[in-house]
């Protein structure tokens, strides 16, 4: 059996007194799409910024294709392969967005501290971000600062910096967090699109979005894992039904 | 925000490499620094020059840390000074040892010097940005400052350490006795620093220094350590500060400890802010507008550093792009090629402002005079009219200039304001 | 022996004083993230208060005017300065209270000059209160013991025991959560630094006769007080008070003992050259420990970054 490309065993985190993360086990084979849903405060922006070292485990490992990430910080995670957005937008409000999509190709291009070369010079690095601008449709955007550009925009820059830097594993948290419905759509096969052959790790509260995208789901609740499967497996799952998707429709209505 | 239109330039020509457009404001810089000694030939002229150049290199390697990596230092002058103190002691030991040391290359070892003092203090400094990073700068400043006391080998205490440049090896036959060689070398200094400085910013580690200062935490998910690059920046603006530090050796040949203190650390910061922070040439404005201004000011009013101190203030609540930002502001507008409807609103809104300072400037002379004068003492002279300062007609010019001056400056904002939206707006009505 | 209690009181009124400014930055820090660069200018202005009143009146109304004025004053430029910048980021609002710092200096000598003024302790306090084998203790300095204690027991008392109080320390962790439940935020703000500014005001009136009240006073004392809370940690006021203490009485101890440090050398086996003016250690041979009491605070922040970056009792991150 292959690696999988990321693998969680027994995943604890604390603050304080209170634990957020309950033991979670989780496998995520290369090139899946992987969803985790959840009611509110379930943890999944926590187990999140475990993976990708933003917080420090209390107990258990996490493993990204094989190799232990305990105590790697954020940017040492990210040369290892994984990349990931934010709930939040998170980009560089005033640099352009032609110089949002270098900065993030900078480190994979092989470039590291130099201080030698000149970026404007690398034809690889500007025909790269043209490239990455084109995927996320920002192309007649590229020399406008980040910061003016309309919310979908900024989310797609967001997925578009995600990206950039080749990696193989994308996490992805709440891409279409406070979108109407065409810009949702929009960035849906924006997602579609630019993780092909990756492996796709999100969060998401849209349900359309996770059943259109996902090959399998997780549902968090309270900080443990009650069902992983199939989207239609996880749909009929009398538990989930209970504890979120019923929560989840009561609120709609 | 002032960012872009540099930004701008630099996308729409990616990877095409020099050409003569971009090369053009380096050529007209570099001709102007030739011919300046010969249309202002005097040496009191060419000594506000060469102060202008160290204090351009200065303040350019100081925005590769506030404009570019985000930075607040409260104490680089400790940087350009140990540099600069570094050099005198090679200036004297050339003299006293003969070693074969050309004078023009010094300035290369007080960046080296430099630099080793910013790799030290930066790695432990520059673990935080922010306030964090502003108080370590600050605390290593006054602790190296006041070393200068107590470390006299080095420092030299209170009288500093004085050197004679011209005892070392004739340079090609140049000993630099005269200020126009040291006008020249420096020259030199200057238009080599501020070439690497601005390539410095275009590699990867300098365009990543931008991307820390806006947002550190998605640096470090794009494989960047915030700290390093952080790191990095430091050592090269320490290392560019020290050259500044050699310049200032070769042309004053002294150093005190007057030159590591707080004082010069905020001078440069001020310098920096009032030229602009968002811009690589905003700090060049800033240092020639300010040795211009302290020129000046400080040979007509004793009060000059009230007024300085008034302006930054002022600059750093309404106008944070500072003179380059002011400048950049009117881009659009002359890309749309409607600058001219902002001339005649301009007048009518400046003129009286400008007769409001001069009121307001008036009135604090007056008042300056009347509390520190010697008593009886009540004559005074401004703006090359000798008058009686107890007069109660001179109180009320300056009241007069100042309050309608404001009035009538008020009374314009508005069209000012309107024709400022014409002149950024489109024909047509689209934005 | 008695050496000692005399220099324990003495750290004790630096200590106390330095608290009284480092208090009030801490609650500004604490509050609205900003170091307030120019605290120790109003400590200056509250000196510079109180002497010009007590031309008029004599020390004590100044004792309790000029506070207050530093704080309207400081009211004033929270409301119209530094709400302003505010919406730059943190760096432009450390920039504007480091211009602001400058232009207090500068307005201080451009009414009273750059020479120290005549500004004394009042004639009722002008005795020694007793003495400690044969050192006098000052009333005065007793007295200003008293006027920091009160007002730290005071500040203590509003901020755990009052309603206020409650508000401005669910302010200092949750100022969004405050807003929230309907609380006006900027209004707390703007009382916040104010009293900050008067409590600095507070210690300039009693400090003024004793240190001295010329312009560079507060770029003096300012740079101590930023070490102080950087040391106790940004951000906490018991960190404040402890590391206040500290340095107090550090810099006390240090300018009294005649150490010389070439009895360091001395014990290290070295021996003192004939001719110091030849040898790169001849600073050493001479350095005594007076002389470096006024750096050994930053020499103690250093060490105490390098170690724990966040300060003794910091927690958050600033």
């Amino acid at each position: 059996m292959t690696v999988p490309a990321l693998q969680l065993d027994g995943l604890r985190k604390s603050f304080g007194k209170t634990e957020i993360i309950r033991g979670i086990d989780l496998s995520i084979s290369a090139g899946e799409r992987h969803a985790v849903i959840g009611p509110n405060g379930a943890g999944k922006s926590t187990l999140f910024n475990l993976i990708t070292g933003r917080f420090p485990q209390t107990s258990g490992t996490i493993r990204l294709h094989g190799h232990d990430l305990k105590g790697l910080a954020p940017f040492e995670i990210n040369r290892m392969g994984l990349s990931r957005s934010f709930q939040i937008t998170n980009i560089f409000p005033k640099m352009s967005v032609f110089e949002n999509v270098r900065c993030s190709l900078l480190w994979s291009q092989g470039y590291k501290y130099s201080f030698w070369n000149m970026v404007s010079r690398s034809r690889e690095l500007t025909e790269g971000a043209m490239e990455i601008l084109d995927q996320i449709n920002l192309t007649s955007r590229a020399e406008l600062p980040a910061g003016v550009l309309s919310y979908a925009e900024q989310r797609a820059l967001e997925i578009g910096i995600t990206i950039a830097g080749g990696a193989d594993v994308i996490m992805l948290d709440e891409p279409t967090a406070g979108m109407s419905h065409s810009e949702t759509d929009y960035i849906v096969e924006l997602i579609r699109k630019v993780t092909e052959d990756k492996t796709l790790v999100m969060v998401e509260h849209d349900m359309g979005v996770v059943f259109g995208l996902a090959d399998r789901i997780s549902v968090l609740v309270y900080g443990e894992i009650i069902a992983t499967g199939r989207p239609e497996d996880v749909r009929g799952d009398p538990k989930v039904q209970e504890a979120y998707l019923g929560a989840a429709l009561e609120a709609e209505h | 925000m002032t960012q872009t239109a540099q930004e701008r330039a630099h996308v729409s020509a990616p990877a095409s490499g020099i050409t003569l457009s971009r090369l053009m404001p380096w050529i007209i810089a570099i001709l102007f620094l030739l011919i300046m000694p010969i249309l202002f030939g005097s040496n009191s002229a060419i000594t506000i020059m060469n102060q202008m150049m160290i204090t351009i290199v200065f303040a350019l390697a100081y925005n590769m840390l506030l404009g570019q990596g985000g930075m607040l230092s409260f104490g680089h002058a400790v940087y350009m000074g140990v540099g600069g103190f570094m050099c005198m002691h090679i200036i004297r030991m050339v003299e006293k040892y003969g070693i074969p040391l050309p004078l023009p290359v010094l300035p290369l070892f007080g960046g080296l010097f430099g630099l080793g003092l910013a790799m030290i203090i930066g790695s432990f400094s520059t673990r935080k940005a922010g306030t964090v990073f502003a108080m370590i700068s600050l605390g290593i400043g006054e602790l190296i400052a006041a070393c200068s006391v107590i470390i006299v080998v080095f420092f030299g205490g209170e009288e500093g350490i004085s050197g004679d440049r011209t005892y070392g090896l004739p340079f090609f036959g140049i000993e630099f006795l005269q200020q126009k060689e040291v006008y020249y070398l420096l020259a030199f200094w200057t238009v080599l620093s501020t070439i690497l400085m601005y390539l410095f910013s275009r590699t990867p580690v300098g365009r990543m220094a931008n991307a820390v200062r806006d947002n550190p935490e998605r640096a470090e998910f794009l494989g960047y350590s915030a700290r390093w690059v952080r790191y990095f920046s430091f050592c090269a603006s320490g290392f560019f500060a020290g050259i500044a530090g050699g310049m200032f050796a070769i042309n004053y040949e002294i150093l005190t400890g007057e030159q590591l203190s707080l004082i010069q650390s905020g001078a440069i910061l001020l310098i920096t802010f009032l030229g602009g922070v968002g811009l690589f040439f905003g700090p060049i404005i800033g240092a020639i507008v300010f040795t211009l201004l302290q020129t000046v000011l400080s040979l007509q009013t004793e009060i000059w550093q009230l007024y300085v101190g008034a302006l930054f203030v002022a600059a750093v609540m309404f106008f944070p792009g500072g003179l380059a930002g002011v400048l950049m502001m009117h881009v659009p507008a002359i890309r749309l090629g409607k600058l001219h409807l902002l001339i005649v609103p301009y007048i009518r809104t400046l003129v009286p402002a400008v007769l409001c300072i001069i009121g307001v400037a008036v009135i604090l002379e007056i008042l300056f005079h009347v509390r520190h004068s010697a008593p009886g003492d009540n004559e005074m002279t401004l703006f090359w009219i000798t008058f009686d300062s107890h007069n109660p007609v001179a109180w009320a010019i300056g009241a007069v200039l100042a309050l309608g001056g404001f009035w009538l400056a008020r009374m314009s904002a508005p069209d000012l304001r309107d024709a400022w939206h014409r002149a950024n707006t489109l024909d047509g009505g689209a934005a | 022996m008695d050496l000692v209690v005399i220099n324990l009181i003495d750290g004790l009124v630096t200590g106390l004083l330095l608290f009284l400014l480092s208090s009030g930055l801490t609650l500004i820090f604490s509050m609205m993230g900003v170091l307030n660069f120019a605290h120790a200018s109003f400590y200056m202005l509250g000196a510079y208060f109180a002497y010009q009143i007590s031309l008029y009146v004599g020390f004590w109304p100044g004792l309790i005017i000029a506070p207050v004025l530093v704080g309207v004053l400081g009211a004033l430029v929270e409301r119209y300065g530094l709400r302003r910048v505010h919406q730059y980021g943190h760096v432009p609002e450390l920039i504007f209270t480091f211009g602001l710092a400058l232009l207090i200096e500068e307005i201080v000598q451009f009414f009273w000059g750059k020479n120290i003024v005549p500004f004394e302790e009042p004639a009722a306090l002008q005795f020694a209160l007793f003495n400690i084998g044969g050192n006098a203790v000052p009333a005065y300095k007793v007295f200003m013991i008293f006027v920091a204690i009160a007002i730290f027991l005071g500040l203590l008392y509003v901020l755990t025991k009052t309603r206020v109080g409650m508000i401005i320390q669910a302010a200092l962790s949750y100022p969004k959560t405050v807003e929230a439940l309907g609380h006006n935020v900027p209004l707390i703000f703007m009382g916040v630094f104010g009293v900050g500014t008067a409590l600095a005001g507070v210690a300039g009136v009693i400090a003024g006769p004793v240190l001295g009240t010329f312009p560079g006073m507060a770029f003096l004392l300012g740079s101590i007080v930023f070490v102080t809370i950087v040391i106790g940690g940004l951000g906490s006021l018991f960190g404040a008070l402890v590391a206040s203490l500290l340095i107090g009485w550090l810099t006390t101890f240090a300018a009294t003992y005649n150490f010389e440090f070439a009895s360091i050398l001395t014990a290290f086996g070295m021996e003192r050259p004939e001719d110091l003016s030849e040898s790169y250690l001849r600073d050493l041979w001479v350095l005594t420990l007076p002389q470096i009491g006024p750096i050994l605070p930053y020499l103690l922040m250093v060490l105490i970054l390098v170690v724990r970056p966040y300060g003794l009792f910091g927690k958050r991150d600033a």
